[in-house]
């Protein structure tokens, strides 16, 4: 099966032969290198520019006021920062313009931890991504998920952050991509350049077809009576394997991956917590003003009454960066048995 | 009548005929009784905030005479600051918008009310929404150069700001972006000077001889002018304009022009008494060459004043935008 990387590579490839895809563009994104995962290799409309974050977000506004449907890359969601006001901009070109210019583009950014990538290759962004309106924002726990939610990005009319948790780019995934070859290895033979010089190199790419996961659908992951969790990116398999193992112990937990963190799929979540009156929401971005804390809030405004127990919210510590050596860095985000724990701990609550 | 000296002059690349002089004079005059009527409703409480450009009339007005008007990569884009009153008005703007939006009606035909004045946008002429933030759309103007090399033809981009604004790190993204051996793009860089930073002058900052001088490093072919002046102002854009187009290079224009009220309301929007004053001088000329006389110029502002006083009238009554539309337009949607 495909990994998150070759799955982001294919739709990109889908969406520049079929969706008007004209520009894939950021730092190291074309050739030779293909993007710092590969997730960009080969594409015959990626190009590598500046190293210069406001200049790619800036060039992205301009593309989509042009008509164009950009791809933009930031390399690492810990550079995105001095892009915010731009950001905002692409979040508000449509309101403030009273409906006149819509911006169909698409950044891309990998995000989170799991690569010991230290203070600048660890940041999370749902938090802040969350905190500018006008953006629909997305992430995916999975190859085909990521396949479908690129394709669904690249056909909106409005500015789309897709989110890469980088810790899962080089996982395989459960689930074949439509036109994706049986063998993997045939897979990376056709698509993955190759080691040294690639100048001559072409890949030869499957016979893809599309596959769209809508923006604002989430999907039940496990299905559970005694708990809800909710979670995306990163932390997603992990509750996912929590739930299983916990199956075994007698607990009974839902597992909701929300793939878009907005506009987000509240009554897939609502309907899950009237059945089972406790919800655990997780991710691993600093735990003061998370989107966690918002989703905790709509909890408990909307479903006070059909709770047994406080909602609770598994997230990164608030530290300033995430340090390199491994006990730093499994101490400040949630790692499986943190996950596994505050799932049995709160399946138990009781009024 | 017969053909003004002005207009012979041996310097002039391209002539200009009487009927342009008049042209330009006559939207020189609109766009400053517009400015002064603004600034005039902001003081009388009919809007929160005013910024503009009066003092830059002679280089805003032939900017829009000479732009490629239209929607889409064939016409010329502009990503404008917001002094910029003249350019639309010489595009064929009807100057009611403008005291629309700084009413902040429900009408304004720009934001809807939700923008201050002078941020206009209209996509129907490539006019990209103007923004607060200094600078950002020195970042945002590549894009749709870029968008426009690939298409082909004779439509450029044009941006433009002020001097304090290019300490922005903006600016020399569009250095950087514009001049990319790689993919050099059809952009007009203009940098209108007016030596002032809010309150800060211009020794607080500038230590480069010329702001233009900066596009010497990137190979940007540049120029410095007097943006005061309308007639050299024409000349010097059309030549730019026509290198832009042809070369699908950019170029960078600096011009010096005035800041005859001030930054914004938030320093007061009094008339200043030590700055050229373009309008004066333009008049002095057109006066002394026999291209207008001192009646017709005096008639034709009156009218304008009055016909914006009644413009301003008929805003008074317009309605604001309701409160539940702060959820329209969050998202654009197919139809």
């Amino acid at each position: 099966m495909a990994n998150m990387a070759q799955a982001v590579r294919m739709a990109l490839h889908y969406a520049e032969e079929n969706l008007g895809v004209m520009d894939i563009f950021g730092e190291d994104v074309g050739p030779p290198l293909g993007g710092v995962f590969t997730a960009t290799q080969g594409l015959k409309n990626a190009w590598n520019s500046p190293l210069d974050e406001r200049g790619i977000i800036g060039t992205a506004i301009g593309l989509a006021m042009a008509g164009q449907r950009p791809v933009a890359e930031i390399q690492f969601a810990d550079y995105i920062y001095n892009t915010i006001d731009l950001l905002k901009i692409a979040g508000n070109t449509l309101w403030s313009s009273n409906g006149d210019w819509n911006l169909p583009m698409v950044v891309k950014t990998p995000v989170g931890s799991g690569i010991r990538g230290s203070i600048y290759h660890s940041h999370s962004f749902d938090a802040t991504a969350t905190h500018i309106p006008g953006w629909k924002i997305v992430m995916p726990s999975n190859p085909l998920d990521a396949y479908g939610l690129m394709l669904a990005a690249c056909q909106e009319l409005n500015p789309v952050m897709y989110l890469e948790p980088k810790a899962l780019l080089r996982v395989k995934g459960e689930e074949r991509i439509p036109g994706e070859p049986e063998d993997e290895k045939q897979l990376s033979k056709m698509i993955d350049a190759p080691l040294g010089d690639r100048s001559a190199w072409k890949p030869q790419w499957p016979a893809l077809q599309p596959y769209v996961v809508p923006i604002g659908q989430g999907k039940v992951v496990r299905e559970g009576a005694q708990v809800t969790v909710v979670s995306y990116g990163r932390t997603l398999p992990l509750c996912a394997k929590a739930a299983d193992s916990l199956r075994e112990q007698g607990v009974s937990a839902e597992v909701i991956d929300l793939r878009t963190l907005w506009p987000y799929d509240w009554n897939l979540i609502k309907g899950s917590i009237e059945k089972t009156g406790r919800v655990l929401y997780v991710n691993e971005d600093t735990e003061v003003t998370n989107f966690g804390e918002h989703l905790v809030r709509r909890t408990v405004d909307e479903l006070f009454y059909k709770l047994l127990a406080p909602p609770r919210l598994l997230a990164g510590k608030f530290v300033p960066g995430i340090g390199l050596a491994d006990s730093l860095e499994m101490a400040s985000v949630p790692q499986q048995a943190d996950i596994t724990e505050a799932i049995r701990k709160l399946a138990s609550e009781e009024p | 009548m017969s053909r003004p000296r002005l207009i012979n002059r041996e310097e002039a690349s391209a002539p200009l005929d009487r009927e342009l002089l008049v042209r330009l004079h006559d939207l020189m005059v609109k766009t400053r009784v517009l400015e002064e009527r603004l600034i005039q409703m902001y003081k009388q409480g009919h809007g929160y905030f005013w910024i503009g450009g009066p003092g830059e009339e002679a280089f805003n007005v032939p900017l829009g005479l000479l732009m490629k008007k239209g929607q889409g990569l064939d016409h010329d884009y502009l990503h404008a600051h917001y002094r910029q009153s003249g350019t639309l008005l010489a595009m064929g703007e009807e100057p009611i918008g403008a005291l629309r939006q700084m009413k902040n009606t429900a009408t304004d035909p720009y934001s809807g009310g939700r923008n201050f004045a002078g941020h206009f946008s209209k996509r129907e002429w490539n006019i990209a929404p103007v923004s607060s933030p200094i600078e950002v759309q020195y970042s945002i103007a590549p894009g749709t150069a870029m968008a426009q090399k690939r298409h082909g033809g004779d439509g450029i981009t044009i941006v433009t700001g002020g001097d304090a604004g290019t300490a922005e790190g903006d600016f020399a993204s569009c250095l950087v972006w514009s001049s990319r051996p790689a993919n050099p793009l059809p952009l007009l860089i203009i940098v209108t000077n007016n030596k002032w930073g809010i309150s800060t002058t211009a020794d607080g900052q500038h230590g480069e001889t010329r702001i233009s001088d900066r596009a010497r490093a990137f190979n940007i072919r540049c120029k410095t002018i007097n943006g005061n002046d309308p007639l050299e102002s024409y000349r010097e854009l059309k030549e730019a304009m026509d290198y832009v187009r042809k070369e699908r290079k950019p170029f960078m224009l600096e011009a010096l022009v005035s800041r005859l009220y001030g930054h914004s309301s938030a320093s007061g929007a009094n008339f200043v008494t030590n700055e050229v004053d373009c309008l004066k001088e333009f008049e002095a000329k057109l006066e002394k060459e026999g291209v207008l006389t001192r009646e017709q110029m005096d008639a034709l502002r009156s009218r304008y004043t009055e016909d914006l006083a009644t413009a301003a009238r008929q805003v008074r009554d317009e309605p604001q935008p309701a409160p539940e539309t702060i959820w329209n337009h969050i998202y654009a949607e197919k139809k």
